[in-house]
């Protein structure tokens, strides 16, 4: 199988990119690591005129601190998530994520920036984005936005990205306090994806539990918080009883899709025994 | 047509490519690497695993425009001519294949784990291949291969909990 014929462009800059984007026609394509793209182009799913690849843009790769957030280039591979210090320590539930993605190869193409952007829902690191209340840069050829997680992600494979516009970096802010986070996903073979799959981060103060933020993967077209199961834990006492109490709510409002891998009420109801997993490591019990 | 520069196995190459035309392809067809073989066509198994500036990459999912200015190394570049690298030598000696098809990206992906992680646990090995399908070994094999390989890279001692079975 072999993509259809295109035009292929390279730029080196943001600002390039950007041209390049407005000069490519009407059938524009964006290639961060390609690991999605290039599958659905040799299934001729996607047959783009024109493919702008990222890949050599160096202000758009690394990590770096400013203020009280940590910036991620969008063009950040996994593999080099999984090494970078700065995610480590303020937001070490990314890592723990991206360590579930695909497989080695995949990692080191692939990129942090191109997942969000792509918002599968069952791809990892949309829920985990928006369970740190995470910020989207988006630049285009008028200037730079910032939009919040909650907005960026719209609909399946649809986020507030508009056309000719371009994921540049994402602020991930240091949450303060002591937190525990953890991801958990459920998945029955080796490289697949999410059948569900949960982020959590838990702030504790001695034996009780502050504060959660949980975020859900694959419950619906675009990744959830489990809201219900947040303002059950707060202030709850950090024992497992609590946690299964609060988790029980986690499929509250959801929306997930049957397919061949799960009926939604199958979801729903992993969804429960996933939270209470999630939340129990991410508390430390 | 897009003029390329890259190095494969050590040779540098100067070539006009497709922009659609994928790695593996330009590695096969226009290289005469056929050591590297395409498996699935879906990016699921691995077997077209090449090193591309030292990482390992599923050839069939990128394109050989952006292995521009790249060093590209092969299964047909790992060792000299006429020898074995170490974890070609462990996949012989631990039959670490049957039909053999996957082979190339096995030990392609291994070397690229045991860069990473020297002295890796029977599951940190099997973590390390997850993106490889074997549909012949059941991958027991494989992982005494990978130790086998890693022991001998390192100069250690293998760390396998797993006593050998009959057959190995």
């Amino acid at each position: 199988m072999i993509p259809a014929a295109f035009a292929y462009a390279r730029p080196t800059t943001i600002d390039e990119a950007l041209q390049a984007v407005a000069d490519g026609g009407e059938d524009v394509k964006i290639m961060a690591g390609g690991q999605s793209l290039i599958p659905v182009m040799r299934l001729r799913l996607a047959a783009p005129e024109t493919v702008v690849d990222l890949t050599r843009v160096a202000e758009m790769r690394g990590v770096r601190e400013e203020g009280d957030a940590i910036v991620i280039g969008a063009m950040t591979t996994h593999s080099d998530v999984l090494s970078d210090p700065l995610i480590a320590q303020w937001a070490p539930l990314i890592a723990d994520a991206t360590e579930t993605v695909a497989d080695r190869q995949v990692r080191h193409r692939g990129t942090f920036g191109g997942a969000l952007a792509h918002a599968d829902p069952a791809g990892d690191l949309p829920a985990v984005a928006l369970a740190l209340d995470a910020e989207f840069v988006i630049a285009g050829l008028n200037g730079r936005r910032t939009v919040g997680a909650a907005e960026f992600f719209v609909d399946y494979l649809t986020t507030a990205l508009e056309e000719g516009e371009l994921l540049v970096e994402i602020r991930v802010p240091k949450l303060q306090g002591t937190w525990g986070m953890h991801y958990e996903k459920f998945n029955r073979v080796a490289q697949a994806w999410s059948i569900v799959a949960v982020a959590a981060a838990v702030r504790r103060e001695g034996g009780v539990i502050a504060e959660a933020r949980i975020g859900l993967t694959n419950m619906g077209p675009v990744p959830l918080r489990a809201s219900g199961v947040e303002a059950a834990l707060a202030g709850a006492e950090a024992t497992a009883e609590a946690i299964a109490a609060a988790a029980d709510r986690a499929a509250e409002g959801t929306s997930p899709s049957s397919d061949l891998n799960a009926q939604a009420d199958y979801r729903q109801h992993l969804v429960t025994v996933l939270t209470r997993r999630a939340v129990t490591a991410a508390a430390g019990l | 047509m897009t003029e390329i520069n890259v190095r494969v196995d050590g040779v540098a190459y100067a070539d006009a490519v497709e922009p659609r035309t994928l790695l593996v392809h330009y590695l096969r067809e226009q290289l005469g690497k056929v050591g590297t073989v395409v498996g699935c066509d879906t990016s699921n198994c691995g077997a077209c695993t090449v090193h591309l500036d030292g990482e390992a990459v599923k050839s069939c999912t990128v394109l050989a425009v952006q292995a521009d200015g790249c060093e590209v190394t092969t299964i047909e570049g790992i060792a000299p001519q006429g020898s074995l690298h170490p974890m070609q030598k462990a996949f012989h000696e631990m039959h670490g294949l049957q039909c053999g098809f996957c082979t190339p990206g096995m030990i392609m992906a291994s070397i690229d784990l045991v860069n990473d992680n020297p002295n890796p646990t029977d599951d940190e090995v099997r973590e390390g291949i997850e993106g490889n399908l074997c549909r012949c070994t059941g991958y027991q094999n494989i992982v005494r291969a990978v130790q086998q390989a890693a022991a001998e890279m390192s100069g250690g001692a293998p760390t396998s909990s797993e006593t050998l079975g009959a057959q190995s």
